[in-house]
C-alpha cells in the first residue's frame, strides 16, 4: 500500500482573520454540538462516469462528503444537518452560497466543493463558509490518484476541524489493534489495522500464533508488538509497508510491553528475568540496549513523554500497582498515583500535559488522566473492565479496549473498541469486524 | 356520581399497588434464590481466602503428582499446599532425570494485560525457585508466562480467577 500519497495542495487562501467568525470549544464537554451543512461535493456528468468506472461508486462526490459527515458526527462537537433540507444545488452552492437559505435551516457553518477528473486524477476542491457572517473561512484544492477517495474525506475534515477548533485534527489516521476470536480459553488472535472510521480493515498476521499489544511508530509506518512466535515471547517490529519483521534485540528471557520513543529511534520495553521485570531501551540504529530500572519489583508499561526527557511507568515496588516518572535515564524515581486503588497503563499525551491510565478500585475498572505530577486525577469512564487507552495525535480523544462479564456458565464474553473524549462526553464504541483489543492510534498521516 | 367515580379510581389504584406488591415479593423471592446459590458455591470448599484448593481443573505428571499450584490475587506466594505439590513435583522430577519441563505462569483477567504477563513471569519463577531448592537443575526448566491469555475456566466470577491465577508444570520432552 502506498501510504505516503502525493497530496499537491496548490491552493490555499489565507482566511481574514476576524473574532467574528464561528469557533469550536474542544476544551469542555460539548454539549451543543455545531450546527453544519455538508453540501455534496458536485461533480460533472463526465467525471462521475470515469470515476464510476474506477471505484464502482455512482457518485463520488456524494461519497466524500458521506466521509466528512460521519466524521463530523463522530467527534462530537458537530451536528451535520439531513441534506433533504438543503435548498441550494451543490454546485451553484460552491461557487456562492445564498447564506439566507442556509441559515433558514440553522447551519451555522457550510462545507461546499467539486470533484473533477483531470488527468487520471482525483481534482477536489472544498470551501468552509461561515453561515451567519456569510463569509469564506478555508478554501483548499487538491490533486491524487483516486483510490485515495475515503483519505481526500478525512484531510478535508481535518482542514475543518483545525479551523473551528483551532487544533489539530485526528481524522487521516489509522488504528492498529488485535484482532479476536473463538472461545475465552482459546483466543485467536490477529495484528489487524484499519482506518480511524473503521474502514480498510486488514489483517496483518493469521493467528498462528498469540499477538498482543502493537504500538504505532510516531514518525513512521512502523509498528512494535509482542508475538508468541515459537513459543517464546519477544518483541518485534514489523513494517507494515513490506511486511518485514524482526526481534527487537537479543534477550534471554520474554520481553513485551514495547512503545517507540516520540523520534520513533528506540523501543522501551520490558524485559523479565528470573520474576524480575525492568524496562530496557534499544536504539534501532546503533542497537545499543540500555537498562532504564533497578529494582526487584515489576516494572513495566513504560511511556515517553513527548520530549523525550521523561518515562511513566508502572511499577509495583510500594506493594501494588502504581504510576510513576523518571528521567528517561532512570534516575529521579517518583510515584504519582495516590488515590484509592491500582493504576496501570500510564500514557503520556501527545500534548505533553496529562498521563492517561487504567484504574481498578473496588472491582470496577476506570479510565481516567492526570497531570504529570499526579494532581488533577479525573476518571472518565467506567466499567467491568476496560483498560489500554490510546491517545489521539492531537490528545483530544482516547481509544481503549473493553471486554464483557461472561454469565455462569462462561458465556457471553466480548471484546470491543471504545473512544471517549478527553472532557469525558462522546463515549461510543469503535465498530471492528471482529472483537477487537490493544488499539494504537497512529499519528497523522498527512499535515 | 361523584363519589362513585372516585371509589372506582381509588379501587384502581389499590389493584395497582397489590400488583406492585406481588411483583416486589417475586423480585425479593428471585434474590434469595440467587443468593442462596452463590453461598452454595462458596461453602463448598474450593477456595481457601482466595486460594484455590480444588481439584476441577488439575491434571496430574503422574500418579499423586499434581501439575499445578494456585496463587492468591496480586501474590506470588507459595501456600503451604503449592509447596507440597511442588515436592511432588521435585521427587517425580528427580527420578525422572530425563525429563525437562516449562512452567507456565498465569494471571486472572482482572488486571492489565502487561502486568499481568510480568505477574505470571514471576509466579512462574517462584515455582522454578522452590524445585531447585529440591534439587531440580535450572536447565531442565524453562519459564514461559502467558498473563491472562490462557484462562482455564471463562466464568467471570471470583472462583473461575481463583482457577486462572495458577503456574502450570508442563512436561516439555
Amino acid at each position: 500500500m502506498r501510504i505516503f500519497v502525493k497530496i499537491i495542495i496548490f491552493l490555499i487562501l489565507i482566511p481574514s482573520k476576524s473574532f467574528s467568525l464561528i469557533e469550536v470549544d474542544i476544551t469542555r464537554g460539548n454539549l451543543d454540538p455545531l450546527p453544519i451543512a455538508v453540501s455534496p461535493l458536485s461533480i460533472d456528468e463526465n467525471s462521475r462516469q470515469n470515476f464510476e468506472k474506477i471505484l464502482k461508486k455512482k457518485n463520488i462526490g456524494e461519497e466524500i462528503s458521506k466521509i466528512i459527515e460521519v466524521n463530523l458526527k463522530t467527534s462530537g462537537l458537530f451536528n451535520p444537518l439531513n441534506k433533504d433540507a438543503f435548498l441550494q444545488a451543490p454546485d451553484i452552492a460552491n461557487l456562492k452560497p445564498r447564506f439566507e437559505d442556509w441559515n433558514l435551516i440553522k447551519a451555522q457553518a457550510l462545507i461546499t466543493g467539486k470533484v473533477s477528473y483531470t488527468d487520471e486524477k482525483l481534482r477536489v476542491e472544498f470551501r468552509l463558509w461561515d453561515v451567519l457572517a456569510g463569509k469564506e473561512m478555508v478554501a483548499l484544492a487538491f490533486t491524487t490518484v483516486p483510490t485515495n477517495w475515503r483519505r481526500v474525506g478525512h484531510i478535508i475534515t481535518d482542514k475543518v476541524y483545525q479551523r473551528l477548533t483551532g487544533e489539530k485534527g485526528y481524522f487521516d489516521t489509522r488504528i492498529i489493534y488485535v484482532a479476536e476470536e473463538g472461545p475465552k480459553t482459546k483466543r485467536i488472535k490477529k495484528l489487524a489495522i484499519m482506518d480511524q472510521d473503521g474502514a480498510n480493515n486488514k489483517f496483518l498476521t493469521l493467528g498462528n500464533e498469540l499477538v498482543l499489544t502493537p504500538r504505532f511508530n510516531p514518525t513512521s509506518q512502523m509498528v512494535t508488538y509482542l508475538s508468541y512466535f515459537r513459543n517464546l515471547p519477544r518483541v518485534y517490529l514489523l513494517d507494515i509497508e513490506t511486511g518485514t519483521q524482526e526481534v527487537v534485540g537479543d534477550f534471554p528471557g520474554m520481553t513485551f510491553a514495547p512503545r517507540f520513543s516520540p523520534d520513533g529511534k528506540k523501543i522501551i520495553m520490558s524485559f523479565a528475568k528470573d520474576g524480575n521485570s525492568e524496562i530496557y531501551t534499544m536504539d534501532l540504529e546503533n542497537r545499543i540496549v540500555e537498562k532504564i530500572t533497578n529494582h526487584p519489583s515489576i516494572d513495566t508499561s513504560p511511556s515517553f513523554s513527548p520530549d523525550g526527557k521523561f518515562i511513566c511507568f508502572n511499577s509495583d515496588r510500594s506493594g501494588y500497582q502504581q504510576i510513576y516518572i523518571m528521567k528517561s535515564d532512570g534516575s529521579n524515581v517518583k510515584r504519582i498515583s495516590f488515590g484509592k486503588g491500582l493504576y496501570g497503563t500510564p500514557v503520556w499525551s501527545p500534548r505533553g500535559d496529562l498521563i492517561a491510565f487504567t484504574k481498578l478500585h473496588k472491582g470496577k475498572f476506570y479510565i481516567g488522566v492526570m497531570r504529570t505530577d499526579g494532581s488533577g486525577e479525573r476518571l472518565l469512564t467506567e466499567n467491568f473492565y476496560q483498560e489500554a487507552p490510546s491517545w489521539s495525535p492531537n490528545g483530544r480523544v482516547l481509544i481503549f479496549y473493553r471486554e464483557t462479564k461472561t454469565d455462569d456458565k462462561g458465556q457471553g464474553f466480548s471484546a470491543k473498541l471504545w473512544s471517549i473524549d478527553l472532557t469525558g462526553y462522546n463515549e461510543r464504541m469503535v465498530k471492528t469486524p471482529t472483537d477487537a483489543s490493544d488499539p494504537s492510534w497512529s499519528s497523522l498521516l498527512s499535515n | 356520581m361523584k363519589k362513585s367515580r372516585i371509589r372506582n379510581i381509588d379501587q384502581g389504584a389499590i389493584m395497582k399497588l397489590n400488583k406492585i406488591l406481588k411483583n416486589t415479593l417475586l423480585i425479593i423471592f428471585a434474590c434469595f434464590a440467587l443468593s442462596a446459590c452463590a453461598t452454595s458455591k462458596k461453602t463448598t470448599g474450593q477456595m481457601q481466602g482466595d486460594v484455590y484448593t480444588g481439584t476441577d481443573t488439575v491434571e496430574y505428571l503422574a500418579s499423586g503428582v499434581p501439575d499445578r499450584v494456585f496463587f492468591a490475587t496480586n501474590e506470588s506466594v507459595l501456600t503451604t499446599a503449592s509447596r507440597e505439590t511442588l515436592r511432588k513435583q521435585a521427587s517425580y522430577l528427580r527420578k525422572n532425570s530425563k525429563i525437562t519441563i516449562v512452567l507456565e505462569g498465569h494471571a486472572d483477567e482482572r488486571g492489565t494485560r502487561e502486568y499481568n504477563l510480568a505477574l505470571g513471569e514471576r509466579r512462574a519463577n517462584a515455582a522454578k525457585d522452590y524445585l531447585m531448592t529440591y534439587g531440580i537443575s535450572s536447565n531442565r526448566i524453562s519459564v514461559l508466562s502467558y498473563g491472562k491469555e490462557r484462562p482455564v475456566d471463562s466464568g467471570s466470577n471470583p472462583l473461575a480467577w481463583s482457577k486462572n491465577r495458577r503456574s502450570v508444570t508442563v512436561k516439555a520432552n
